[in-house]
């Protein structure tokens, strides 16, 4: 396909640069779409020619999942953005894919409300959020974007531009197609707009911030807390490295445990948060302190660039076991930090360790997990770790999966191998 | 168990059972009912057409359908049998919990068999420190509550039939009930699912942990209405019981200002636990029915439910308080114990039923609409009321926009029944019109599956299908309902019109 078809479809494009590899896979070309039916023509034109197309927002997890097998078209949602509708009344808002979450929740802002979703890369759009399913510490309260979304249009591998849900807070007409976007990671379809339902921002933030030293002392907290009835609307932990080394780079097993914090957040007026957080101290300890002294880290992933990158999900009470397990097979303790109320916890192993060093705690962790009906995640490793690593574990109906792709893409052209079972 | 009270018409609404023909199943459903005796027990399996006829139509009286075969499933293995062997078959299957559904979506197919989950009624596990309950899917939605107590949680999903509504059947409409605006709808709250696929497989969707690696196969299997498999056992999580429950009752002489002290209430930032609506014909029904004490004259009461730590309830309730007050509340009840706070909900749950007791018959409708329409809406609907002739009596889950109009009718009137259909397709035309949908809790099922190509563009439904052809490529698993058109798998959409394929759920039609 030559660039000027591609930007005559989508109304923009370029030739690709180093810059737009997906996970180390270059890429042949950058298309930007204005609109549905563009980003519709386009994919149109890629099925003709058999072209591959990953869809991409601002890229802050691009890294993420599997390297796909090719990637002729890079689709940039960067101008399927803005609100298109904002019904303040009636607590929803329809977005472009494109626009990033931090402008959406400052323009709600404004009237006083908020999408419940704080994930980890802050400058992330609204599509890369849903692609992934990309969820903060308000997910203990209000779920993952799923949850939110009531509302969501797409473009398919075939150009066809589908809508599922709609623009009222309760709908349940038809099947919830917006459910299996979320955390498709862009193998079923290209999102264009999506609609949200919204929560008034509270008033008063307050935090409980408390050390704690092991795994087993933050479960007891945290039983401690879902048992109140103070309503907390996040709990997070985080448990960094030793402060002798910030990183076990040498995993020999030797490391003085880490000394963690529990931050617990209580949103409501400016009196209720407040007595509900001190509540909350008589129980557990700790101090309580407003939003400005919020912990650096709350929010923010416990890994960086060079690491590879964990999701843990477990049920909440399993949720020590597993992080010990995770220590014993790392062979030092590993930072772990997220939703201790939930068992939704990310954690950090170096990129430098060797491929087999990885599999091995991977395998290890993941034996501890079946039993428990939990998960360990790679959501993001350096390329060469990534592409011998399975990211994903095991995939309860990973057939099922399979078909529901071969129905959407039958010709394998959205992100292909970017996700479970080479999906 | 007590059949159905919720939606119990005093009066099958002037259609009656379908008559005996005597025509003989054919010899496929024979042999069908041979290997289903041979492979769960012949005690299961039912073929008398005079035991077959109990089960010919659910929640929706107006549509009646005698399946071929009806398996009493229970156990699950039971119903992994009767799938499997309905795939060898070719035949479709229908599978029904407490039949309480109002759209339909368990009525039988003729030449099918029809898999009864109520006696799948076992609670799994009770585990409050995950706050998971695992049931089985013929387990009532209330006891889920009930086996939570002793702990301090409860199953928040709560339609106005949970004392006699099954988990199953809550999954599978993706049920909500009065409580959603808060906290959202049985798909935020069903964790994981055994699930029997068309072909026979089993496959297990989600778990007890929050996050799964892979597609959300099961937040699409939610409300899928039957459509893609049977769901055996069903993990929900329970959340921990409020430390205060407040409730109050709030009178108006007009429905905008009892439609504006609820947009007053959501602009102050306030996110109730629950705003439910009733206009005077409702009140008037629900008074006769179960004597609620609603305030006299009232042409629309709220009832409105805060519902979280004390400390910020009671400030939010004196500011709700405030509100309806300044929209010219003429009498506010606060509930003073469980006891008053029962019989305020009383009046508002038992409204369906209590209208049989001001007319003969009724038809319920569910539609939804952006919820600063209200008043727009509800003089629209009495237009059409008027033009047609009939009385509506609205109940509303005003917080969420999700309207309960129920068209009152004589079915001792020729052609009356039809008439509250047709008012009912106007009612959810106008929903549709407004930015809404048809349906907010009660499904589409056979009701409505011909307003889903006014709610949604042929692309769309065909591109749902696409979910359709990989659960199930047969077509077996609930066939003829959500869907306006029926497509076969593998072929390119636009190319079949329903002329081509005989709707499976047209049996007779009352």
């Amino acid at each position: 396909m030559s660039l000027d078809a591609l930007a005559e479809a989508a109304g923009m494009a370029r030739a690709a640069g180093p810059a737009d590899a997906v996970g180390g896979c270059p890429a042949r070309f950058v298309a930007t779409p204005g609109r549905a039916d563009q980003l519709s023509a386009l994919l149109r034109q890629c099925a003709t020619e058999g072209l591959t197309a990953v869809p991409r927002g601002d890229g802050t997890k691009i890294d993420w999942g599997q390297q796909p097998t090719t990637v002729d078209v890079i689709v940039d949602t960067a101008r399927l953005t803005g609100v298109r509708e904002h019904s303040s009344a009636d607590l929803v808002v329809t977005v472009g894919a494109g626009t990033p979450l931090r402008a959406l929740q400052a323009t709600l802002g404004q009237s006083g409300q908020r999408i419940a979703l704080d994930p980890g890369s802050t400058e992330a759009t609204v599509g890369g959020i849903l692609a992934t399913n990309e969820a903060g510490p308000l997910s203990h309260t209000y779920g993952a974007p799923r949850d939110l979304l009531v509302g969501v249009q797409f473009v398919r591998a075939d150009g066809t531009v589908s809508r599922s849900g709609g623009k009222v807070v309760k709908d349940v007409a038809g099947y919830d197609l917006g459910k299996l976007l979320c955390g498709s990671y862009g193998t079923l379809g290209v999102i264009t707009e999506a609609t949200f339902r919204l929560h008034p921002l509270p008033i008063s933030r307050v935090f409980l911030i408390r050390s704690v030293s092991t795994p087993a002392e933050v479960d007891e907290l945290v039983g401690e807390m879902l048992d109140s009835r103070l309503a907390p609307t996040a709990i997070e932990v985080d448990l960094p490295p030793p402060v002798e080394r910030p990183v076990p780079r040498q995993l020999d097993g030797t490391g003085p445990s880490g000394s963690g914090t529990l931050a617990v957040l209580f949103e409501g007026s400016a009196l209720g948060a407040q007595a509900r957080a001190d509540a909350a101290a008589e129980l557990i300890g700790g101090r309580v302190c407003p939003e400005e002294q919020a912990p650096t880290w709350w929010g923010r992933y416990p890994f960086g660039p060079d690491d590879v990158g964990l999701r843990l999900s477990v049920p909440v009470a399993d949720l020590p076991a597993v992080i010990y397990a995770l220590g014993d097979a790392a062979g030092a303790p590993v930072p772990v930090r997220g939703a201790a109320g939930i068992g939704v916890v990310y954690a950090a192993l170096p990129g430098d360790l060797p491929v087999v060093r990885v599999a091995g705690v991977l395998d290890a962790v993941r034996r501890v997990l079946l039993a428990r009906s939990g998960s360990c995640e790679v959501l993001t490793a350096p390329e060469q770790l990534r592409a011998e690593l399975d990211l994903w574990g095991p995939v309860p109906g990973l057939e099922l999966m399979h078909r529901i792709k071969e129905q959407f893409d039958p010709q394998r052209l959205l992100s292909p191998g970017r996700f479970v079972g080479g999906i | 168990m007590t059949q159905p009270q919720v939606d119990d018409r005093t009066r099958d609404p002037g259609r009656t059972g379908i008559a005996d023909d005597g025509t003989a199943p054919s010899a496929r459903m024979v042999r069908l009912a041979e290997r289903l005796r041979e492979r769960i027990g012949a005690d299961k399996v039912l073929t008398d057409p005079a035991q077959l006829r109990t089960y010919e139509c659910d929640g929706l009286a107006a549509v009646r359908v005698r399946p071929g075969i009806v398996v009493l499933a229970s156990h699950r293995d039971d119903v992994v049998q009767t799938v499997r062997s309905c795939a060898e078959a070719g035949v479709p299957f229908v599978a029904r919990g407490s039949g309480t559904g109002l759209s339909g979506g368990a009525i039988p197919v003729a030449d099918g068999v029809l898999i009864v989950l109520s006696r799948l009624r076992q609670i799994v596990s009770v585990d409050p420190d995950n706050a998971r309950v695992v049931v089985e899917p013929g387990v009532i939605n209330l006891w889920v509550s009930r086996e939570a107590a002793p702990y301090d949680q409860a199953y928040a999903p709560d339609p106005s039939s949970q004392q006699v509504c099954s988990i199953g059947g809550n999954v599978a409409e993706n049920a909500g009930g009065a409580h959603c605006l808060k906290y959202g709808f049985t798909v935020n709250h069903v964790m994981g699912a055994e699930v029997v696929l068309p072909d026979g497989e089993v496959v297990r969707l989600g778990g007890t942990a929050s996050e799964h690696p892979g597609l959300d196969l099961l937040g699409a299997f939610i409300g899928s209405e039957g459509t893609l498999g049977v769901a055996t056992q069903v993990t929900v999580r329970t959340i921990r019981i409020p430390e205060t429950v407040q409730t109050m009752l709030v009178g108006f002489h007009s429905v905008r200002d009892a439609a504006g002290t609820v947009s007053d209430i959501i602009a102050s930032g306030i996110v109730p636990a629950a705003i439910e609506m009733m206009d005077a014909l409702a009140i008037e029904a629900a008074e006769a029915a179960v004597q609620c004490g609603y305030p006299q004259g009232a042409v629309a009461v709220l009832v409105i439910e805060l519902d979280g730590p004390a400390v910020e309830v009671d400030e939010q309730f004196r500011q709700v308080r405030e509100l309806a007050e300044a929209r010219h509340a003429f009498e506010t009840r606060i509930a003073r114990d469980a006891a008053e706070r029962a019989l305020m909900w009383k009046g508002r749950k038992s409204a369906f039923a209590a209208v049989g007791r001001i007319s003969p018959a009724y038809y319920v409708q569910d539609g939804v609409i952006p919820r600063t329409r209200l008043p727009e809406v509800l003089e629209e609907i009495g237009r059409l009321a008027d033009e047609a002739q009939m009385r509506v009596a609205n109940v509303f889950h005003a917080g969420d926009g999700n309207l309960h109009p129920l068209i009152l009718f004589d079915d001792a009137v020729p052609g009356a029944a039809h008439d509250a259909e047709r008012l009912g397709g106007a009612i959810l035309d106008l929903c549709v019109d407004l930015g809404g949908s048809i349906t907010g809790e009660h499904g589409v099922g056979v009701d409505k599956k011909s307003k889903m190509a006014r709610q949604f563009a042929g692309e769309d439904l065909d591109t749902m299908q696409l979910v359709r052809c990989a659960f199930d490529p047969d077509g077996l698993a609930n066939p003829g309902k959500l869907f306006p058109t029926p497509r076969l798998c593998g072929e390119r959409p636009g190319v079949r019109t329903a002329a081509d394929t005989p709707d499976p759920a047209l049996g007779e039609v009352f």
